[in-house]
């Protein structure tokens, strides 16, 4: 049982870390926007495995629903939603 | 150039903070937990670390049947937020209000929206059955925030997501949103007014004047449930106006 | 092993806002500031073998045996406020394309229209 708690926190943490570095090396702005939302849910992976079932519930509804949707109504006035520097 | 000037800053910063924080809390190993040896008979772990004798006398707080409990919710981290922290809660209250406030101002010019496209026929069948399961859910997640966990911030959180699936099924959909306005302000109005009566019953400002029951009950914890109400009908309604108002195309000059 | 791994996306998020001449990409990297010390605080009130802190009637009620509840109070605020930071920049962002045609930070000059 320790075995399996052990390998499911190494691989959360490589998710996180792997996620972020998507989110910030990539040249879209979409592709931002959508990685970040799937770090989102890495972290309520996270904070379930740290025992910590209110702060998740929170997470996911706000990391999920309400950040992605203001971030991808920002964007819609660009020429093409690629469109990124 | 700019980039790998900057990957260098970070590394090097990355390096002086981590090996700083490294001495006073271990990175990788997390704390055991203290169990005592010659308490109340009830323990059989026994992952001993720290033996301690300082706990033999505690009252053991049992799920459906203490009366009458210092707080009365099952919920940790409620009876932290809503009853020990009362007043933080008011001031993220206030910093959340602010925001709302802000956008409100900023965007709410032209009043003319524009939508995400046109939808499709399984966005527009799955709303219809989606939207009252998403407001239903959201107002158990606030009612019972003293029980299971949750609280006020998701539940309202969830009844502004459905909301804002009204608002991407259908293009012609369009909220009046002065309910939501003074739903806003009467909450917030009487989370203050419960605080006052608690100030004139008691001692403090927020104080839980009301008995607080049985642990586990629906009706306990005093005034926990009721502000848990009052926070999930706020943080909602704002919510929903705030996504309404970022939906606005802004006039270009 | 998940508060190491938190530090480093702290560290991710400070190299995205420095390294990028756009204003949502630099949003992007403060929501992920956000989310590693929203871990890292959470991971510091962490017991081996504690239980989440809710009462069941299944477990013994003594404070030993739960994790810390202060800790996830304290981030429950974090997050809701950081939302409320996120939606106001993004309000300032929009204006910015509004009055000047770009998100690009370099092709708006600064204090030098006076």
């Amino acid at each position: 049982m320790m075995e399996l708690l052990n390998i499911l926190e190494w691989g959360v943490s490589i998710l996180l870390i792997f996620f972020a570095l998507a989110a910030v090396v990539s040249k879209k702005l979409l592709t931002s926007i959508i990685f970040l939302s799937v770090l989102s849910m890495a972290a309520v992976a996270a904070f379930a495995l740290l025992r910590a079932p209110d702060v998740a519930v929170t997470e996911a509804v706000i990391g999920s629903g309400l950040v992605t949707f203001i971030f991808v109504t920002s964007i819609r006035g660009l020429r093409k939603a690629g469109d990124s520097i | 150039m700019r980039k790998i000037f900057t990957a260098l800053f970070v590394v090097f910063f990355g390096i002086v903070l981590l090996l700083g924080i490294s001495r006073t809390i271990p990175l990788t190993k997390y704390e055991d937990k203290i169990v005592p040896t010659s308490a109340g008979g009830a323990f059989i772990e026994k992952k001993v670390n720290i033996t301690t004798e300082n706990y033999k006398d505690y009252k053991d707080v049992i799920f459906g049947e203490t009366r009458d409990a210092e707080t009365g919710s099952a919920n940790m981290v409620t009876s932290v937020v809503v009853n020990y922290r009362a007043f933080d809660t008011l001031g993220e209250i206030t910093v959340l209000f602010l925001a709302a406030v802000g956008v409100s101002l900023l965007m709410g010019g032209s009043g003319k929206k524009k939508r995400l496209g046109k939808s499709g026929f399984i966005l527009k069948t799955a709303a219809g059955i989606l939207f009252p399961v998403m407001l239903i859910t959201g107002i158990y997640i606030f009612t019972h925030g003293h029980l299971t966990p949750g609280g006020g911030f998701p539940g309202g959180s969830m009844i502004a997501s459905s909301f804002l699936l009204l608002y991407l099924a259908d293009e012609k959909f369009e909220l009046k949103l002065k309910g939501f306005k003074v739903a806003e302000g009467v909450a917030g109005t009487l989370f203050i007014v419960i605080g006052a009566v608690g100030l004139m019953a008691g001692g403090y400002f927020l104080m839980n004047f009301l008995p607080t029951g049985t642990v586990g009950n629906l009706f306990s914890a005093g005034i926990v449930p009721i502000i848990y109400v009052l926070i999930g009908l706020k943080v909602g309604s704002e919510i929903t106006g705030v996504l309404s108002d970022m939906m606005t195309v802004e006039v270009h000059e | 092993m998940i508060r190491l791994a938190s530090l480093i996306l702290i560290l991710i998020g400070l190299y995205g806002v420095f390294s990028t001449r756009n204003v949502i990409k630099i949003l992007v990297g403060v929501n992920i500031m956000e989310l590693g010390v929203n871990i890292f605080i959470i991971s510091i009130g962490f017991v081996n073998g504690g239980l989440a802190p809710i009462l069941t009637s299944g477990s013994f009620s003594s404070a030993l045996n739960f994790v810390d509840p202060l800790a996830q109070a304290i981030v429950l605020t974090s997050i809701v406020i950081g939302l409320g930071i996120t939606t106001l920049g993004l309000v300032f962002a929009r204006k910015i394309h509004v009055n000047y045609g770009t998100y690009d930070l370099s092709k708006i000059g600064g204090g030098s229209d006076d």
